[in-house]
């Protein structure tokens, strides 16, 4: 069984938007939720670094973990996915996600944030595949469709991987043999910064 | 715990799973505004977005499960790079965009400009309908009555001031198509004042390079950078401009461990990827490039064979070279000489080797000489005509380099025939009228000849006194369809011309900032606007950077009031009486000229280029055939049937008839190639010989040639003497006869069977001859280039030794340039304005930025006009980072109300500004001058009301790329 993963070749990466600008296509994403952002460190200075960020459907969710009325659920793909008829905007999982997935409608101290928005890995959500109200609800469906999600279908540097972590992983390793440089290609010199005399 | 199998699902696609029941009513588009409350008023709270507040309304079309989903092609209507669009349309509504896997140029890739091109047709902010300012107020008008008012007025200022007052700016956005008919329109209104955008884009390179060795235009492609081993960008950020094209060039470093070498006065995004970063300081760039060359010169790193055979006047750069040794260089740029040397190293022995450009070397009053710097800087290192090598110009709009070609420009006919009186005979008998009808068009057969009015200029023209404008009258009336007025530089002089017209009309998917401003500049009357389809609600061809000609099918009709830019220009030539003349050949159908009928009668003209191969059955073949072409070479496998051998979207020159089957020519002047396989030498443009020495090639020639040396242009005399006539068919030489009293001068760019053409590539040579690249153009102002400081330069100091070019009359109106340079060292405009002010562009908008500003997508990535300043000048002016500052500029008493970006991207004394903004002005916001309801989402300064005076000697390019600025928090 495939488990889906999103991998972000930062060597690669040129801040382009396309991948936040094609989930919007994808999915009629309101102005001022952001499932998918790109984050720039350094910006302006030798090493500056983007990378494109979403949720990580991550392995033993803490989203999930954290959630008091249950809302998440795993699919057999490994993505991380929720019901919006049972989330109850209480902006928990915003607190518990370590990448700031979680995106809500309305913000206020007190009260609901509204129901809770996020990456679906273009695999929507509980309803029925590929109807007028799962795309009401979550968005176009891409998986149930033998497709990956478009943001990173359309990457315009292929810098967002999406798929299988296996064969994503075997792409982006034989990137950085090919380079033979950057955060991939780890060694004692990258990572300590200091060469060795024998 | 809710679970969800999803895996046997997969591999259904989207298709099967929606063509279940079609019976739910269709759902147009109009109806989906409606039923959204979207084409009433439109979203609420106009420019008040704040981050953390969602906006509820949406006008987008969702996909419509159990609907029929029909795949369309078009071509991304934003950069040259020519990405393919694939639309899923349902019910005539374009309900998804799906990647374009099979294009060899974007593999499913696209920018963020690219993955939101639906919202452009969508957008709720599109012009609707007619308008009409009346009284200062906007109203909704129909399209009978304004075609009716506009050409009543334009017909009463041709008769009182002559077909000159009336200005025609056309735009790079229209397809090669609407180009053709738009300048065939003013050629038959009787005046040579017609432009676009590539007047400040990249009118200095196709000056600068058609000057240096034929054609102005990227010598290799895209896809043709994964050959490179080292990739110099001087003044381009293709990150940002071209992102798609960095696919291809990063794909290209990590394969070959290529050198990645930026040259810029920003450390742009594309310089974050860079292996070496040069900083030099705004507008010295031949400083440097001679820089580069003094270092290869002095270690004999110069391609000595290539220089031999194929350059010519190498020597006297030698000598001009010498006087830019390093310290002089660093003086001057600021580059250090060690840096600068390890640059020329790698440029001149890691080969192949190219050179990458875009408008940070184009937009300067030495524009042409800064791309002629680098031509040369390619030729003496041997790096052009060989696969990854080459002056790859990254052009900017996704029609411009077709619109430059077919002559939307001031100083020609399409082609780059000119205008002489030749070139208008060759146009007449394209166009089967008798060349005295033309004549009688315009005021005299002189301004016939004379070129017109560079954009640039317009309001110059409209506002200086009549006896300073060399024409009838000063321009009374402007037809501007598709190009923004808030990417010309001056605009609180533009203010001034915008007052004073008679008449204005807009034709475009959004009002543009001409609205807004023309309202704040106190117009109350005559102004139209007319509302445009975009290109993805018609068909055509356009041609991305790399000359390649893409076919567009249309994706979804217009909506409202729209129509495409045939049938603008069509009503408007029935409305002028010269429709009958122009439409002779080309079908109208329901009062929409044919676009494949237009595209054959440019191909029965386009021989100079060779736009004569590219037929439109041949365009579409190629657009259906995509996954065959190479991802490298571009090229098809030669048992194809449909498209064997053929180069993707065959890149002109393509030459002879489209029967011929040329594949085009996917890198220029490669002589490694037969002809007949895409090779070609340089054009044999200035002559054979120049005081005693031979502008031929010499010893170098095509694969396969018959002549084995440099020849001159082919022509019957030539033809005749080879004995290849003969070779003639009775059809060709009958049509040939019929060309002007003597054949012996009839050419291969004049014959209009193609014979000449056939007849010389059966015999394995070029039609345009086999000659050397010029390194000394003797006919510009600067025939060798050499370093001038800016109009506004902070280093004054420099300006003696250095002085911009003496004023002159160019294009009809005077070029001040050597006045305003002193002028502003007499004021000490450096002290009071310190600090270099230089512009650029932002990924998420283009352009002028009005129809990217109107896309919600892109608008909420980018919600404010912004300055870079770095954090010295910002300290040491009290400026924090997001605070609002006040830019004020040298001329003008002008400014600017912007946010402030603290960042080390720019140097120290440096600023930056995208000039992609506009609808305030001076602190001012002016939404309320737009039409309502097409008032982009977001609005701000433009960075051009802060620009200032300068303009290229050869042609007219502004200067948006140095000025000098003051900053203080507002």
């Amino acid at each position: 069984m495939a488990r889906m993963k999103f991998l972000c070749d930062a060597d690669r990466c040129i801040e382009c938007n396309a991948c936040v600008t094609a989930c919007k296509n994808e999915h009629d994403v309101p102005w001022g939720i952001n499932r998918r952002r790109v984050v720039t460190i350094n910006d302006g200075k030798p090493g500056e670094r983007s990378v494109s960020m979403a949720c990580m459907h991550c392995t033993d969710a803490p989203c999930a973990a954290v959630c008091p009325v249950d809302c998440f659920y795993t699919t057999a793909d490994a993505v991380v996915l929720h019901s919006k008829d049972l989330c109850i905007g209480c902006g928990y999982c915003f607190y518990a996600c370590p990448f700031g997935a979680p995106q809500y409608p309305r913000v206020s101290n007190f009260g609901s944030r509204g129901k809770m928005d996020k990456c679906t890995f273009c695999a929507a959500g509980p309803e029925a595949d590929s109807t007028e109200i799962e795309y009401a609800k979550y968005g176009a469906n891409r998986l149930a469709e033998g497709k990956l999600p478009l943001c990173a279908e359309m990457c315009s540097t292929k810098s967002l991987l999406a798929g299988d972590g296996e064969i994503i992983a075997a792409i982006y390793k034989e990137r950085v043999t090919q380079r033979g440089y950057g955060s991939g290609a780890w060694g004692w010199q990258t990572a300590y910064r200091e060469t060795i005399t024998v | 715990m809710l679970t969800k199998r999803k895996s046997g699902q997969a591999g259904r696609t989207r298709l099967q799973t929606l063509m279940g029941t079609v019976a739910s009513a269709p759902i147009d588009r109009r109806t989906f505004l409606r039923r959204s409350g979207l084409a009433v008023g439109g979203m609420a709270a106009i420019g008040s977005f704040q981050l953390g507040t969602v906006q509820k309304a949406a006008a987008i079309s969702p996909p419509q499960p159990g609907e029929p989903i029909e795949l369309k092609k078009s071509i991304c209507t934003h950069c040259a790079v020519g990405c393919t669009v694939t639309a899923e349309v349902q019910n005539g509504v374009w309900t998804g965009q799906e990647p374009s896997w099979d294009s060899p140029i974007n593999r499913g890739s696209h920018c963020a400009k690219g993955a939101s091109v639906r919202e452009l047709v969508h957008s709720d902010r599109r012009l609707k309908y007619p308008m009409k300012l009346v009284g200062g107020r906007w109203e909704r008008t129909s399209w009978d009555d304004a075609i009716n008012e506009i050409g009543d007025k334009m017909m009463e200022i041709r008769e009182a001031s002559g077909p000159d007052s009336v200005y025609w700016m056309g735009s790079a956005k229209f397809s090669n198509e609407g180009t053709y008919l738009f300048r065939k329109l003013a050629a038959f209104w009787g005046t040579n004042n017609q432009d676009h955008q590539a007047r400040i884009c990249h009118s200095t390179t196709v000056s600068g390079v058609a000057n240096t060795w034929g054609y102005g235009a990227m010598t290799n492609s895209f896809n043709d950078i994964r050959n490179s081993k080292t990739m110099i960008i001087m003044g381009g950020n293709p990150a940002e401009a071209h992102p798609i094209s960095l696919q291809h060039l990063l794909e290209g470093k990590e394969l070959n461990h290529a050198n990645f070498v930026v040259i810029d006065p920003r450390f742009t995004r594309t310089a974050a990827h860079a292996t070496e970063y040069v900083r030099l300081r705004s507008g010295t760039d031949i400083a440097v490039l001679w820089g580069m060359l003094w270092h290869i010169f002095q270690n004999g790193w110069e391609d000595k064979e290539f220089i031999a055979q194929r350059v010519y006047g190498m020597d006297e750069i030698r000598k001009e070279v010498e006087k830019y040794p390093p310290d002089e260089v660093e003086r001057i740029s600021g580059v250090p000489g060690e840096q600068l040397k390890r640059v020329a190293e790698l440029f001149a022995t890691q080969k192949p080797a190219t050179l990458i450009w875009c408008m940070g070397q184009t937009q300067h009053t030495v524009g042409t000489a800064n791309v002629r710097a680098s031509c040369i800087l390619c030729l003496a290192t041997g790096n052009v005509g060989k696969p990854g090598t080459g002056a790859n110009i990254f052009r900017g709009h996704d029609n411009v380099q077709g619109a430059t070609d077919i002559g939307l420009d001031v100083v020609t006919l399409p082609f780059y025939y000119g205008l002489t009186e030749g070139a208008w005979n060759h146009w007449a008998r394209v166009w089967e009228v008798s060349y005295e009808d033309l004549l009688a068009r315009f005021d005299s057969k002189e301004i016939m000849e004379t070129p017109g009015i560079p954009l640039t200029r317009w309001f110059d023209a409209t506002s200086l006194p009549k006896d300073e404008v060399e024409q009838r009258d000063t321009v009374r009336a402007m037809f501007v369809q598709g190009h923004a007025s808030n990417s010309i530089t001056r605009i609180p002089e533009s203010m001034k011309g915008l007052s004073k017209l008679d008449l204005l009309v807009v034709a475009d998917p959004h009002p543009t900032t001409w609205a807004s401003l023309a309202v704040q500049a106190g117009r109350t009357d005559n102004m139209y606007l007319l509302p445009v389809c975009t290109q993805f609600e018609t068909s055509g061809s356009r041609v991305a950077s790399n000359r390649s000609i893409q076919w567009g099918e249309q994706i979804v009709a217009p909506s409202f009031e729209q129509k495409d830019d045939y049938q603008v220009i069509y009503r408007l030539a029935q409305k002028l009486g010269v429709a009958e003349q122009m439409f002779k050949n080309i079908a109208v159908e329901d009062d929409r000229p044919v676009p494949e009928d237009v595209l054959r009668e440019m191909n029965r003209g386009g021989w100079s280029t060779g736009y004569c191969g590219q037929s439109p059955e041949r365009l579409k073949a190629h657009m259906k055939n995509q996954h065959k072409f190479d991802l490298v070479t571009l090229r098809a496998p030669k048992d194809d049937p449909e498209v064997g051998g053929d180069y993707y979207g065959l890149p002109w020159p393509c030459w002879g008839k489209p029967e011929l089957r040329h594949p085009g020519t996917p890198n220029l002047y490669n002589p490694d190639l037969h002809v007949m396989d895409g090779g070609s030498p340089f054009r044999a443009r200035f002559g054979v010989e120049r005081n005693g020495e031979t502008l031929l090639a010499e010893g170098s020639y095509t694969k396969g040639s018959e002549l084995t040396d440099g020849y001159p242009e082919f022509t019957m005399a030539v033809l005749k003497k080879l004995g290849w006539d003969a070779d003639l068919t009775a059809e060709e030489r009958g049509v040939i006869e019929k060309i002007g009293s003597d054949i012996d001068k009839v050419s291969w760019s004049t014959d209009l069977s193609g014979g000449i053409q056939r007849v010389v590539l059966s015999h394995g040579c070029h039609p345009y001859g086999n000659g050397k690249a010029r390194a000394v153009a003797w006919n510009l102002p600067d025939p060798i280039p050499t370093h001038r400081e800016p109009i506004y330069t902070p280093r004054v100091d420099l300006v003696e030794k250095y002085p911009t070019l003496p004023d002159a009359m160019q294009f009809r109106v005077p070029n001040m340039g050597f006045t305003v340079q002193q002028a502003a060292i007499e004021k000490g405009i450096a002290k009071d304005f310190p600090l270099i002010l230089t512009s650029g562009r932002l990924v998420e908008y283009e352009g002028g930025g009005e129809e990217t500003r109107s896309n919600r997508w892109l608008a909420e990535l980018q919600q404010e006009m912004f300055l870079e300043i770095n954090p010295a000048d910002a300290n040491e002016r009290g400026i924090s980072d997001g605070g609002w500052v006040w830019v004020t500029g040298a001329e003008n008493n002008s400014r600017a109300r912007v946010k402030a970006l603290v960042t080390e991207r720019v140097g120290r004394g440096v600023t930056f500004m995208p000039f992609h903004f506009g609808g305030w002005f001076q602190g001012e916001d002016l939404r309320a001058n737009y039409p309502e309801g097409t008032d982009p989402y977001v609005l701000g300064e433009s960075a051009n009301s802060i620009t200032t005076y300068g303009y290229d000697p050869v042609t007219n390019m502004q200067e948006p790329k140095v000025t000098l600025c003051q900053v203080q928090a507002a």
